[in-house]
């Protein structure tokens, strides 16, 4: 504790907190910039830290990484535009807030649950840094198979009404997800060295919805009278904050352990929080896909944990989880320091101030951003030829910062047209998302967990863990069954179910 | 629209202009200045990877010793390098462009079916190398190449081998290589594809792999504290920082590196070339590459021209037998 005060007495002196704003504010324009994530903003920042000191530098990245963790919610919410692939779900219920007029609601609960699923974040870290790492490399592929084939299941319940579009999109997805090069063969790639690495992520999302959806208002321009976005009130109100403190909580539980673990990443958490708090929403359950504030609530507090969790297994072990995290291993590196336990003890200074710094990064976040929120939420008055015209430049320059080819714009296209479809035939646009995450992943460590086993197939269950999530995954699937043979809940599920199905019909 | 409104408008544009300039400044390298020729390099893989911090470094030694004018350095991504190399060989003739590579873009642009080969650029300069180590957990049974081979010629594919390089890079030639070298089959060896050393340290701490194969820079901390230990190392000569024997004094005929260099387009004039090798040689005679090579963990290996070019030759010729042997071509 005294080390922490410390620490924070260092981080909170003139020079580092000058370091502290820039990484902020730097992290924040990196995240609303769909394309330029943290990673590459760190990695081309590093000849900065041949200038300034390690502490400097340190302080600086860390506010990169929270700072893109959040901004990346600014144009999901706003421009239905997500900066950063960790931020997709959040344009989800983010953006549709956003046109009912509540999008200062929405920044303000992703601003506050970020700092609140940071601030717990941080303090877990310094908790458990120490220990929690030694039990992170344990598991293997395995694990990974099934943590994410039981995401995958989880998507069966947010298909929408249609299980045979929600289905369609899925395979869609799963389909787009298959482009790229597995064990050393080209597949789908047609002869085209660009689509060699698969396509981003980032490119499909901001295509699908933005392109997509600025198509779709174009074609209607003409045929149906403006909707005029309502003013919303500036702040939220007592109900907001009821309806939002326990995603932020639940979203924090679910952020944390997978941004420790190697192959977690900050995509999972925002996902499996997202189908968490529509199954958990209760009466609010119809205002998913119409605007529900848990929806922003609890995947922006994910993504912001995951960020902390990332930094447990690199400090304690020296082991970086994510791109940033590398980047971040080889700028201290640089500085000839090596993380890992001894570095506990051989800079207790700089540690203590970096983790001291990740609180002043959060509290600097909080007090930038909220009282911005209600000004960015006027962004959405402009005039909808302006407004549209401004997303699709945000989504080009976006596709083409990917990898700075023209190529990813001619995708973007594409799949704006498929976007433009989907609205049409109605297909549901999360199923889509979800498979071109998932689809590679679940691959991937399928054929590692194989490769690993040289085909035997029971080294799927091997793992105590995977073995535990299997049976969450059966509990899942037989679960609804069992409860619909239960008299007496049959009534009032069936007549909910009634319910969004008429209004998803009213509606389209 | 009131007035006032539309000035609120105004100071939103002009907030949303400043967050774009300031996230420009991360991209884009301002200064237009210098007396000198502008050149521009191009690097084949992402911000913070392995080619792009020598290549950077390379200009930035360049720049600030005045040896030329600014550098504009762009990241080509795409298929490990293929795509980069694609567009320097269309960009022929090009007098003002440079480009760093290594040896896992030659190897890439053979697993990736492109046409565009190294053979087909002119080359300037090799800069540094890396050697390859056998990494295995503490408690590994292996406590000598001598084990491992044995182990394996005993059964191929029961010793799971884990790199950080897609089939083609360095991690994954140097095992193969060294499977021909001892007499095991390559096609039969268990190669695992972990997505760069972090992932691979996690397997190999989690002895989810029996050996891992990689440059020896990322594992500086758990060889330090005793997590991780070298069986041997793949140069010529041993290192300084680590405790293995080279595979020579282990009794194996196989000297494998990992290098970086830099090539320019093809169709450029002999002049035009001479100019950049004699570049790269001031900026190898400084102070600053020096030290960059030291703040890196670098080894210097410096060699320009008709060297280079034989060895480039080299290199390409033995990465298209191995992928050959493997059936990847």
């Amino acid at each position: 504790m005294d080390a922490l005060l410390t620490g924070l007495g260092l981080a909170l002196q003139p020079e580092n907190l000058v370091y502290a704003v820039v990484g902020v504010l730097l992290g924040t324009a990196v995240g609303v910039l769909p394309g330029i994530g943290p990673a590459m903003t760190v990695a081309l920042l590093l000849p900065v830290t041949y200038n300034v000191s390690p502490s400097a530098a340190l302080i600086m990245f860390a506010g990169i990484y929270y700072g893109g963790m959040y901004g990346g919610s600014t144009t999901s919410i706003l421009l239905n535009t997500p900066g950063e692939s960790s931020s997709v779900i959040t344009a989800l219920e983010g953006n549709k807030m956003a046109k009912t007029g509540r999008a200062a609601q929405a920044l303000a609960t992703a601003a506050i649950g970020s700092f609140v699923a940071g601030t717990i974040s941080t303090v877990l870290l310094v908790a458990l840094a120490p220990t929690v790492a030694e039990w992170v490399v344990v598991l293997g592929a395995p694990s990974y198979f099934a943590m994410m084939l039981l995401a995958l299941v989880a998507v069966t319940s947010v298909l929408g009404s249609s299980k045979l579009r929600g289905f369609i999109a899925l395979a869609l997805g799963l389909a787009i997800g298959l482009v790229g090069t597995t064990t050393g063969q080209a597949r789908l790639t047609f002869g085209n060295p660009l689509l060699a690495d698969g396509i981003d992520i980032v490119v499909v999302a901001v295509a699908i919805f933005a392109v997509g959806e600025a198509l779709w208002v174009a074609a209607h321009l003409r045929r149906r009278p403006l909707e005029v976005i309502p003013v919303g009130r500036p702040w939220m109100d007592r109900e907001d904050w009821g309806r939002s403190w326990k995603p932020w909580l639940r979203g924090t539980a679910y952020g944390f352990p997978f941004g420790a673990l190697p192959a977690g990443g900050a995509e999972m958490p925002t996902f499996l929080s997202y189908i968490t708090e529509r199954r958990l929403a209760g009466k609010h359950r119809a205002e998913f896909g119409k605007g529900a504030i848990e929806g922003v609530a609890g995947p922006e507090a994910a993504n912001n944990a995951s960020a902390a969790g990332t930094l447990v297994p690199l400090l304690a072990i020296g082991l970086p989880t994510t791109a940033t995290a590398a980047v971040i291993l080889a700028a201290m590196q640089g500085y000839g320091l090596q993380p890992g336990p001894q570095l506990f003890e051989a800079e207790p200074e700089l540690v203590w101030t970096l983790l001291a710094s990740l609180f002043v990064a959060n509290t600097l976040l909080l007090v930038i951003n909220l009282p911005m929120a209600p000004l960015w939420a006027k962004l959405l008055r402009l005039p909808r030829p302006y407004l549209y015209a401004g997303i699709l430049f945000f989504a080009v320059l976006g596709a083409y910062s990917v990898n700075f080819q023209w190529f990813d714009v001619a995708l973007l296209g594409l799949f704006g047209v498929l976007g433009f479809a989907m609205r049409r035939f109605g297909l549901p646009v999360l199923p889509l998302i979800v498979g071109v995450i998932l689809g590679p992943r679940l691959e991937e460590q399928l054929g590692q967990a194989l490769q690993l086993s040289r085909g035997d197939v029971s080294a799927l269950w091997s793992e105590p863990v995977a073995v535990i999530v299997y049976a969450v995954i059966v509990a899942l699937l037989l679960g609804p069954l069992v409860l619909r043979l239960i008299p007496g809940r049959q009534g009032p599920e069936r007549l909910e179910d009634e319910v969004e199905s008429l209004e998803e019909e009213v509606r389209s | 629209m009131g007035v006032a409104r539309r000035r609120r408008l105004v100071v939103l544009v002009a907030a949303l202009a400043a967050l774009l300039a300031l996230a420009g400044c991360g991209v884009t390298r301002g200064d237009d200045g210098g007396e000198n020729r502008r050149l521009r390099m191009m690097i084949p893989n992402s911000p913070g990877g392995g080619y792009d911090q020598t290549g950077r470094a390379a200009t930035r030694v360049m720049e600030s010793a005045d040896l030329t004018g600014r550098f504009e350095v762009s990241n080509v991504i795409g298929a490990s390098g293929t795509v980069a190399m694609q567009r320097l060989v269309n960009e022929r003739g090009a007098e003002d462009l440079l480009m760093t590579m290594g040896l896992g873009v030659v190897g890439a642009t053979y697993t990736n079916g492109s046409d565009a080969r190294v053979s087909g650029a002119t080359p300037i300069a090799q800069l540094i190398e890396e050697q390859e180590g056998l990494l295995v957990p503490a408690d590994s049974p292996f406590e000598t190449v001598a084990d491992l081979v044995e182990a394996w010629r005993a059964d191929p594919g029961s010793i799971r081998v884990g790199g950080g390089s897609s089939p083609g890079g360095p991690d994954h030639l140097f095992p193969m290589q060294l499977a021909q070298t001892v007499g095991v089959d390559p096609t039969e060896v268990n190669y695992i594809v972990y997505d760069g050393g972090g992932p691979l340290t996690t397997a190999l701490l989690g002895a989810k792999i029996d050996v891992g194969t990689s440059g020896l820079g990322e594992f500086e901390g758990q060889l330090a504290d005793g997590s991780l230990r070298v069986l041997a190392v793949s140069g010529e000569e041993r290192l300084d920082a680590v405790d293995a024997p080279t595979l020579v004094e282990s009794g194996i005929d196989l000297v494998f590196t990992n290098w970086r260099g830099v090539l320019a387009p093809p169709g450029i004039s002999d002049a035009v070339r001479d100019q950049h090798v004699a570049l790269l040689e001031e900026m190898h005679g400084t102070d600053a590459w020096q030290e960059a090579l030291e703040t890196n963990g670098w080894v210097d290996a410096f060699r320009t021209g008709d060297d280079f070019a034989e060895f480039l030759r080299e290199q390409d010729e033995r990465v298209a037998s191995t992928l050959d042997e493997l059936g990847l071509l």
